[in-house]
């Protein structure tokens, strides 16, 4: 099972936290603190598996994160789970997400977070994967987009809006 | 105004996140956000009705908010009026805005509920994805109250969209995880198996998740699955890389389901049916040889995913354990990963040879590898990699290389991280003690333990090497030389003081005929350590040179001039002065003789479980470190005397003064330990005791009345307690200790100690097979009112009791008011596969709690008359069981724990006992009279206390004793 889904940049601000189990807004953050002081003080080409810090679990627990330009992808995952195939996931993730941006970089996660979740949604649900076919989840989503955009046009034309 | 880009933009959204970007410290941040804050409530409390777009626009805000870790108090009930609404975006935030900000214990969830009810009766399929999604997100119990016997429905109906079979087969995942009583697949068991078989691979990669977890809580009901998931692997495997479209990953035909079949099948033995099996083997070998074929891209992704595949295979190679030649070809494969450029391979090559080297068809193919491990020891970069490898180096050990493990892990020592080199000293001890032919290499290679990593050294290590040393004499003479020489450098380690003072202090007499170590020389040595040490090690140097006194009488005089100094005798620690002084006055009064019966060498300790190995499994296992609980462990290690635990210290220390109250004779340590009094019922106990009221004949059903427990195998329940179980309970009314309980598998033996209304004691449970008992566990539980009456703490024991081993459990007890039942030991572990199931009567009586109260013969009878209201006396006659001799009745009344009186009673033949019983509330004073008849072998037996239930108790309960 996933425990969480972690993106932060290489400062640690949080762009993206999905918990699968609850904890309470300070625990969340500290964990967020926690996994980047860990995965970030890890060396490039080193192995992309690690024992999670003691807040998520510790050695039941281990996580599974990937370095992208300037944001960190971490899942933190129990044993039940392939670590490779968690590799590839992360890696569905992100060009799922490139093809729904057209280039995703940074700004894009900050700007749309609901966007974010709602694709993730398509991927990841309680935990448990959903969906690992790329297609499939655009289409997905491009539907909700063109749901989107007919309900905009029709009730949003001009207004002031702050 | 410009136009909305994208069709999605909201302005004031941007406009905000812009802001807070461009905020240049913490404080503007803060301030900022609060402002918004501020702007959204005001906008949310205000008159003006908020239209679903503005709405949406400060939802997102607050999520964004909450993104950066700001707290948010509200902006709920906006959210799940947002789920009502009709359009698609603005119920979509409303949800996004729940599964993120709500947690299962909100009181909205009743409104969420009736939201999620509409929408999943809609027909709609984006709305009821969105349904489902919030109920796996949220998953509370309340939820799965309102939807468990709905999911199911949607989950196998014919007309159901395959995207919200897939959301709905997750759904009730969630739902089955967190409340399995209330999901029943009964019905639907063989439809969801059938999932394995659906068109849309989606449904299918949903679906075996929860297929995988109901086979592990029920793997007889969903068995069907295997052969299905085996043809549903093998026509992956067998595929084209073309054939399933876009499931195909980098070349890859469905990796991720694969791994996921993979998975399902290891909870499985291998299938009996042949036809299924030789299919499964034929797959195992297609993605063997797939390892060796050229890959079809240099993409990292297309290895990536052809390994997630292999490792999952060799993981259920691993499992079956029954094909010797594929697990010889997955060794083989691993053996190729161990020397991948890719760290990631290496890692888990390591890792996954770990487990083989169990098994007894690849241990010797692992053991070939054993210098591609020990140089990833030595040189990986990658300390999660070093830290498999020193795992696998453990599990690979065996008699054959034990020198040359051992010798790397030590010198690898000297440059581990500091976060494994706790676990790596417990390694090396285990496998030095396990694999040692020759005691010497034993001893030197914990001397350098302490030497390399002396302060990563526990007391279990050190406490070990001395046990070792004391029951062999081969090795006794080389060890007194190894630890003179170890100690002759300028700075060592106090764990070499302390194992060398403890050594030299028992065996110094075997190299004292070397004049270049003769006693003096033996003794100055120590005593150069001794400022330079804790108190602890002072006291047991202290220990030392009084036995140094009996050893060599020619130091008598050195010795005593140094116990006489200020700074001993008049030391600031109690501990340290007691011993100066007691030492000092024993080697000056006692002859000759006295001195070396009481400071004789010690004897050997009895043979058990190195406590080092108990360690390293509380460790949770090879590979894993926790620091947790280790303190307790110490603790308990040094106080519980009688076992092999024992610290060695103490023992020099109860030999010496076995009357003076110094923090290691207090065996029980109730004082200081932390108060018993909070609750301690816990649900797990609850369910034990509407058991044992019920009784084992009531059917299960009528104590849940949800029908799970009914569900559960009835041996899972805690069996009735053993016929005997009085019969037992009643041998330790007068003792305190003992063997309570054995069969041919087990013995429970039991220590007390009781002090006023607190007790603790110590269950030793021993296998006395050579098969671990697996899935050991222990539960205490006070049946009926007696879980008002007592309060007992139990801590959870090893799952595993190896062969021949023992494991200990501390109860803490505290007694709350008189009580007449006796609390529930019961006992569950798995022996070669069957369930053992046992309960016990654990002897706690009420007598426990006495305090003796001397007093003199009118005190007495005035007290007796006090007491003379009819329903204060509790009076038997019986016939006498157990002989009459006097010095066992007396043995007897003594060990009930009240004092026994002497020239009291008219009639000398009359015995009488007075005592106070300790209640956390109360205080029951207690008179007791026996009178025996030689001549009929009858008693009268007379009780009177301040409380009747007690007089009635203490009288049934001594009835049997006599």
């Amino acid at each position: 099972m996933i425990k969480a889904i972690l993106i932060f940049n290489n400062h640690g601000k949080p762009r993206l936290s999905k918990f699968y189990e609850h904890y309470t807004e300070d625990t969340e953050q500290q964990i967020i603190r926690e996994t980047f002081h860990l995965v970030s003080k890890r060396d490039e080409n080193v192995c992309n598996f690690l024992e999670g810090g003691m807040l998520i679990g510790g050695s039941d627990y281990k996580l599974i994160y990937r370095h992208y330009a300037t944001l960190y992808f971490v899942f933190c995952v129990d044993s039940s789970e392939s670590e490779l195939g968690i590799l590839d996931l992360i890696q569905v993730f992100v060009e799922t997400l490139d093809k729904c941006f057209e280039n995703v970089c940074e700004l894009d996660l900050i700007f749309h977070v609901d966007k974010v979740h709602n694709i993730l949604a398509e991927m990841v649900m309680g935990g448990m994967v959903l969906e690992t076919n790329m297609n499939e989840i655009i289409t997905q989503v491009d539907a909700q987009n063109k749901m989107e955009k007919a309900e905009t046009f029709i009730f949003q034309s001009t207004r002031q809006d702050r | 105004m410009p136009a909305v880009s994208k069709g999605d933009g909201m302005r004031g959204l941007a406009v905000f996140i812009s802001d807070i970007r461009n905020c240049k410290s913490k404080e503007a941040e803060i301030k900022r956000i609060n402002k918004e804050l501020a702007n959204i409530r005001s906008k949310f409390k205000g008159d003006k009705a908020l239209d679903g777009y503005s709405k949406k626009k400060y939802v997102c805000k607050l999520l964004f908010i909450f993104l950066l870790g700001h707290d948010i108090d509200f902006g709920h009930m906006e959210a799940v009026n947002l789920l009502s609404s009709n359009k698609y975006t603005e119920k979509q935030i409303g949800y996004l805005f729940i599964s993120v900000l709500v947690n299962s214990n909100s009181e909205l969830i009743r409104l969420i509920n009736n939201a999620i009810k509409n929408d999943l009766s809609s027909r709609n399929p984006t709305f009821m994805c969105l349904a489902l999604h919030c109920i796996a997100n949220v998953g509370s119990r309340e939820m799965a109250e309102a939807f468990a016997s709905e999911i199911p429905r949607i989950l196998v109906a014919g007309d159901t969209m395959d995207s919200v079979k897939q959301s709905a087969a997750l759904c009730l995942l969630r739902l089955y995880k967190t409340s399995p009583d209330l999901v029943l697949m009964g019905e639907w068991t063989s439809r969801v198996v059938h999932l394995l078989n659906d068109q849309h691979m989606g449904v299918v990669t949903a679906a075996i998740s929860l297929i995988t977890c109901l086979s592990q809580k029920n793997p007889d009901e969903f068995k069907t699955c295997v052969s299905l998931a085996v043809s549903r692997l093998s026509r992956i495997v067998s595929s084209a890389s073309t054939d399933l479209q876009d499931y195909t990953y980098y070349f890859v035909p469905a990796p991720w389901l694969s791994c996921k079949l993979l998975r399902l099948l290891q909870c499985y033995p291998p299938p009996e049916d042949g036809a299924v099996k030789g299919r499964l083997v034929e797959c195992l070998e297609t993605i063997l040889n797939k390892a060796q074929e050229p890959p079809k891209s240099k993409k990292v992704q297309h290895s990536n995913a052809k390994n997630a595949i292999l490792f999952e295979a060799i993981s259920l190679i691993i499992h079956y354990d029954s094909e010797p030649n594929l697990l010889v070809r997955a060794c083989n494969q691993l053996g190729q990963f161990l020397q991948h450029r890719e760290t990631n391979l290496r890692y888990l090559a390591l890792e996954s040879m770990c487990t083989l080297a169990s098994s007894e068809f690849s241990h010797e193919a692992v053991k070939t590898h054993i210098e591609t491990v020990i140089n990833a020891l030595k040189t990986e970069r990658d300390v999660s990699v070093r830290q498999r490898a020193a795992d696998l180096l453990y599990a690979m050990c065996d008699r054959s290389n034990a020198k040359q493990i051992v010798a790397e892990m030590l010198s690898y020592l000297e440059t581990a991280d500091y976060s494994i080199r706790e676990e790596m000293v417990l390694k090396v001890a285990i496998l030095a003690e396990k694999y040692a032919i020759d005691y010497s290499w034993y001893v030197d290679t914990i001397l350098n333990l302490i030497r390399i990593a002396g302060d990563y050294v526990s007391e279990e290590v050190w406490y070990r090497v001395i046990q070792i040393v004391i029951n062999r004499d081969d090795v006794q003479g080389y060890a007194a030389k190894t630890v003179f020489e170890a100690l002759q450098a300028p700075a060592c380690h106090e764990n070499m003081v302390k194992v060398g003072g403890y050594i030299l202090g028992e065996f110094g007499n075997l190299i004292a005929g070397d004049p270049r170590s003769s006693p003096l020389v033996q003794f100055n040595l120590l005593h150069s350590k001794f400022h330079l040490c804790s108190v602890p090690t002072r006291a047991l140097l202290l220990s030392a040179y009084i036995k140094f006194i009996n050893l060599f009488p020619e130091t008598k005089a050195t010795i005593q001039e140094v116990l006489r100094c200020d700074s001993q005798i008049r030391n600031s620690d109690v501990e340290l002065q007691q011993r100066a002084v007691e030492y000092l006055k024993l080697s000056s009064i006692a002859s000759t003789d006295v001195l070396a019966t009481v400071l004789e060498e010690m004897p050997p300790f009895p043979e058990r479980e190195s406590s080092i190995l108990a360690k390293l499994k509380k460790k949770k296992g090879p590979g894993a470190v926790s620091v947790t609980d280790l303190e307790d462990n110490k603790r308990e290690g040094g106080e519980l005397n009688g076992g092999g635990d024992r610290g060695p210290d103490t023992s020099a220390m109860a030999a010496s003064n076995a009357s003076t109250p110094s923090p290691s004779a207090d065996l029980l340590g109730i004082r200081s330990a932390a108060p018993i009094g909070a609750a301690p019922t816990s649900a797990g106990s609850l369910l034990v005791d509407v058991f044992s009221e019920a009784g084992p004949a009531a059917p299960s059903a009528a104590v849940n009345d949800d029908g799970f427990l009914s569900s559960a195998p009835p041996s899972e329940d805690p069996a009735a307690p053993l016929s005997e179980a009085d019969d037992l309970l009643n041998k330790f009314v007068c003792k305190n200790n003992g063997v309570l309980f054995e069969n041919q598998l087990l013995q429970i033996g039991i220590k007390s100690e009781y002090r006023q209304n607190l007790g603790r004691m110590y269950l030793f449970y021993g296998n006395k097979t050579s098969v671990p008992f697996a899935s050991f566990s222990t539960t205490v539980s006070c049946p009926g009112e007696l879980q008002s009456q007592l309060n007992v703490q139990s801590k959870p024991v090893e799952p595993v009791v190896e062969g021949g081993a023992q494991i200990q459990q501390v109860l803490n007890i505290e007694c709350l008011t008189d009580f007449s039942e006796a609390p529930l030991l019961n006992i569950k572990f798995r022996y070669g596969g069957a369930l053992q199931n046992l309960t016990l009567k654990l002897p706690v009586t009420i007598n426990k709690f006495f305090q003796p109260t001397e007093m003199a013969s009118n005190d007495f009878f005035q007290r007796w008359k006090q007491l003379s209201q009819p329903q204060q006396e509790a009076q038997k006659i019986f016939k006498a069981n157990h002989g009459m001799d006097t010095e066992v009745l007396k043995a007897k009344l003594l060990g009930l724990g009240m004092a026994l009186l002497d020239n009291v009673d008219p009639n000398p033949e009359n015995y009488v006992c007075a005592g106070v019983i300790q209640t956390k509330g109360q205080q029951v004073g207690c008179l007791l009279r026996l009178e025996p008849n030689a001549q009929a072998q009858m008693y009268r037996l007379t009780l009177r206390c301040s409380k009747d239930s007690v007089s009635r108790r203490l009288c049934e309960l001594l009835a049997e004793q006599f």
